[in-house]
């Protein structure tokens, strides 16, 4: 703990840019607002900031497309650039490194060698596990071995986004390159997975500052993401839900329905079996999230969302409105159960709108179908 | 007795680039080869899959250009099915098409490009009032611009480097002989990348109201999932118009009293790199901005067509659908084709892919082999360079007068003629001027929207062959796009309602494209002969030219996909 106090707190960087005592109260309290304390936590926060130092961050990009990077720095509280000049230390990032080549890779040497079991691993992106891993390669190096060697001496990783937390599009199916998520090739190390493609800003920057705040995860469910954000399912504070409770759906593109904002279920929208913060949080500092804007959720922080389509194919398998469950109870069970549920709602629907048509059975389902699957141990 | 000089990884782009460029005795670059070292296979996994779902699989090529891979794949799909758009639906596509630029081309000149020409660390020495004096010169409507400001950034910039914790600064280039500029210009610079940062994240803002999300919004295969309802609480209404209409007057800000300034005074302290840089001398552009269809390229704002080996005299015409102009060759690449077969067209095109480079961890590739995940795409045989510039020349060799404007007043604030558009330079300034044309025509879709819903058209989706048993049993269709790093094509074939193949040629194929049949080297090959370099150990002068392109390594090495074959084992060596 010697080494760690050596190096300046974020209070410190902070007072050495000339912040004062009360500003840097002012940013705690924005700080811990922003991930959703209350009130009472700010002291705790306060502390936290003034006695942890900036912590090292080295990010990896594997196969991926670099929409975890973009979707970050949109972060609007915090700003992505209070993040990289106060609150980390991003010494390795190939997206916004100044340096190059051989300079970079001795920068994650170094790090890695400096602050042994102190920095965080952001992973952005996955390994592509087939042929040796030559399917990504950096300074000549397979990204499967740059992976599991910078994994070695870190002290968490946070798994950015639906690549490195459960696959994403490369690991559609049939997966030509082989390509895994972070939590399958690495079992050694706390693994934080942040889903979404790509994860909204605000989760990003939420889950680093909780981190940073508190110095240790925060309370993950048992797919690894973290509660605050991944609880709920859009369906459950969607404000075009009691369109769907009222059985009123839009049935074709930019109908009537449409035009006045009715459910998306019918036109294929995930969001009964997606658990993301879309609904909430929304996207680009609150302006709007999918359903909003028209189109429905495409479920694009659950594993596998890629093989659960056509994605304009409506479910026939969600929650049961009024039924209460959470990722970590609802399980299989929800695949069995359903469908029937789903189906029993619309006819109660339309019972009692008298609605002919909204009667007929929801179209079979495949066993790959849109069921919330659990993570492969 | 040259050196060979390793870049990997070439860092400030999207995706996965290595450069390896051979130096003679006086450090000039003789010799140079440059390899996507990262393959998805994304069109592997389109196969078999409802053509009306492709759009959301190919945006995730790539999340710094969002949202271009969903349009090229909804005009593919509407082009194979015979699907013709509203207006509205149009327009839409146009303003997030026109954002992406704007926003794209700002991120890139400040934070991908800038450090190549902006020292940091020199900025701790400026005068901040004598910095303020040059911003009011530079802009002087934009409003940062006091000595106190200057002072401020200065001091930020100050802590952190006395912190000892230079995060993505550190062990970078600072102090090296080719920066040019004066103190006061870097701290300019740098307080301006601060400000394009917090900037970028109110533009996308548009995508968010119209797509939903960014990145990757959202699209729809005959229109835009949104709807207009002036009236109405919960489509877009007046309040979401307004607040799309000052997002655009507010990049016109940017762009007119920060981007351009910025980017005209760094040009003048770098005249030697017009004369570098400039590369094959073959210019592409597919056209876009469509003000009459898609299928209408005569009324694009982008105007479309070639201009090869400099000659501005003449804009050759570019047919998509004619299986001897776009062809994809692979001598250096890691595929195979057939033994017969030399060059195919992305309707026929077959990936078998065929790794034959070193195992690694290795040290070099063998230019000699093949050494590139990206395949070589040629127009007619040629190897062409696309992007900002291939679009400026043919603007301007198309007559039109738009380009001409901005690019004569340019040239002249510089001092330079219209050879100096040959080099990394120009590259790096057409960029900017055509980001004043997509502001200018962003508020001019804007303007059509609205004429459009006063005259009572809110219609934005053309329904009639949504269902995909309105579609013919087989059938082929192309979408051309001028994405922001250049001309993008997706080919798709449909057979009995599914994607049967699904082709993408992107801007970086065909910029990073290793050497083809006949020897004739990509673009970004091309372009490296020539550039001196003060110190190999610090290749700063190969990356102001390879970042001049821009370049995109996640779209380059995408994949293509054999028809319905399995993929062929590949050979480690």
């Amino acid at each position: 703990m010697e080494v760690l106090q050596r190096r300046p707190s974020t209070y410190d960087i902070l007072r050495i840019h000339g912040v004062d005592r009360r500003s840097f109260l002012k940013f705690c309290t924005q700080s811990a607002a922003a991930i959703g304390l209350s009130a009472a936590l700010v002291p705790k926060v306060v502390e936290a900031m003034e006695k942890k130092p900036r912590i090292p961050v080295i990010w990896l990009h594997g196969l991926e497309c670099t929409c975890c990077s973009e979707s970050f720095i949109r972060s609007s509280h915090p700003i992505a650039q209070d993040i990289v000049l106060n609150l980390i230390s991003l010494d390795y990032d190939d997206t916004l490194q100044a340096a190059a080549g051989f300079q970079v890779e001795e920068i994650r040497k170094k790090v890695m060698k400096e602050y042994k079991g102190e920095y965080i691993l952001a992973v952005e992106g996955n390994a592509p596990t087939n042929d040796g891993g030559v399917y990504c390669t950096i300074g000549g190096e397979s990204f499967l071995n740059i992976l599991k060697e910078t994994a070695k001496d870190c002290k968490a990783i946070v798994a950015w986004g639906s690549c490195a937390s459960n696959g994403c599009v490369q690991a559609a199916k049939p997966n030509p390159t082989g390509a895994k998520p972070v939590y399958k090739l690495i079992s050694d190390k706390p693994v934080i997975n942040v889903p979404g493609c790509p994860p909204i800003a605000e989760v990003m920057t939420g889950v680093l500052t909780y981190i940073l705040t508190f110095g240790e995860l925060p309370e993950l469910d048992r797919q690894g993401r973290p509660k605050m954000f991944y609880a709920q399912r859009i369906h459950d504070k969607c404000y075009r839900r009691p369109f769907f409770d009222a059985g009123q759906f839009v049935e074709a593109w930019d109908d009537e329905g449409a035009k006045k904002g009715w459910c998306l279920y019918k036109m294929g929208c995930r969001g009964p079996t997606t658990f993301n913060s879309c609904s909430t949080v929304k996207w680009n500092c609150g302006v709007s999230f999918p359903i909003q804007s028209g189109h429905g959720c495409i479920g694009c922080s659950e594993e596998g969302f890629w093989d659960n389509g056509p994605f304009y194919q409506r479910l026939s398998n969600i929650p049961v409105p009024g039924i209460e469950s959470t990722p970590d109870s609802i399980g299989k069970t929800l695949t069995v159960l359903s469908g029937a549920g789903i189906a029993a709602h619309l006819v109660s629907v339309a019972a009692r709108k008298g609605v002919r048509g909204l009667t007929s059975k929801p179209e079979p389902v495949s066993s790959s179908d849109a069921a919330v699957k659990q993570p492969e141990e | 007795m040259g050196k060979r000089v390793v870049v990997d990884p070439v860092t400030r782009i999207e995706g996965h680039l290595r450069v390896e460029a051979m130096l003679d005795d006086k450090g000039v670059v003789k010799d140079a080869i440059s390899s996507g070292t990262m393959w998805r296979g994304i069109e592997v996994i389109l196969q078999g899959r409802d053509p009306r779902d492709a759009w959301a699989f190919v945006e995730r090529i790539c999340g710094v250009c969002t949202t271009v891979h969903a349009l090229a794949s909804v005009r593919a799909v509407e082009n194979a099915v015979g699907i013709k758009v509203p207006a509205n639906a149009d327009i839409v596509r146009n303003i997030m098409f026109l954002t992406q630029y704007v926003q794209d081309h700002v991120i890139h000149f400040y934070h991908l490009h800038a450090l190549d020409w902006v020292d940091v660390v020199s900025a701790l020495k400026a005068n901040p009032g004598a910095t303020a004096t040059l911003a009011q010169k530079v802009s002087p409507s934009w409003p940062t611009a006091s000595p106190g400001y200057f002072s401020d950034i200065q001091s930020t910039v100050k802590k952190f480097v006395e912190s000892g914790q230079l995060g993505i600064f550190q062990n970078a280039y600072w102090g090296h002989p080719a920066y040019k500029l004066p103190p006061e210009a870097n701290l300019m610079a740098v307080a301006h990348y601060l400000e394009a940062l917090q900037w970028q994240k109110e533009i996308i803002k548009i995508h968010t109201v119209f797509g939903g999300k960014n990145p990757h919004p959202n699209y729809l295969v005959g229109g835009v999932p949104v709807s207009f309802n002036l009236n109405g609480d919960n489509a877009i209404n007046m309040e979401r118009l307004n607040l799309v209409h000052d997002l655009i007057k507010g990049a016109a800000a940017v762009v007119e009293q920060l981007y351009l300034p910025d980017l005209l005074a760094i040009a003048s302290f770098y005249p030697e790199w017009t004369k570098i840089g400039g590369g094959l001398g073959n210019f592409m552009s597919y056209g876009d901005v469509p003000q009459n269809g898609i299928g209408d390229p005569t009324k694009f704002r982008i105007p479309r067509g070639v201009v090869l080996n400099k000659n501005l005299a003449d804009v050759l015409p570019i047919d998509h659908a004619d299986s001897n102009q776009i062809r994809e060759e692979v001598a250096h690449s890691w595929y195979s084709y057939p033994a017969d077969v030399k060059a195919l067209h992305p309707w026929d095109g077959i990936t078998q892919p065929n790794y034959t480079g070193p195992k690694p961890p290795y040290q070099t590739l063998d230019e000699n082999g093949a050494y590139s995940w990206v395949k070589s795409p040629r127009w007619k045989g040629h190897a062409m360079e696309v992007g900002p510039l291939s679009r400026m020349l043919v603007g301007f060799a198309s007559g039109r007068t738009d380009y001409k404007e901005v690019v004569t007043e340019a040239l002249g604030k510089l001092k330079v003629g219209p050879e100096a558009l040959f080099s990394t330079l120009g590259r790096t300034a057409a960029r900017g001027l055509e980001t004043r044309l997509a502001v200018k025509w962003l508020a001019d879709e804007y303007d059509k929207l609205i004429a459009n819903l006063k005259a009572g058209d809110t219609s934005t989706a053309n329904t009639a062959q949504w269902e995909p048993s309105s579609w013919p049993a087989d059938c082929k269709g192309f979408g051309a796009e001028e994405a922001p790093r250049g001309a993008l094509g997706h080919w798709i074939h449909i057979k009995d309602k599914k994607i049967f193949n699904y082709q993408i040629v992107v801007p970086s194929t065909w910029n990073a494209s290793p050497k083809d049949n006949a020897g004739q080297k990509g673009a970004y090959e091309a372009a490296l002969l020539g550039t001196p370099m003060a110190d190999s150990a610090k290749p700063l002068e190969l990356l102001r030219t390879i970042h001049s392109f821009d370049p995109c390594l996640a779209c380059a090495t995408h994949v293509l996909s054999p028809e319905g074959d399995e993929l062929a084992k590949v050979v480690v060596r």
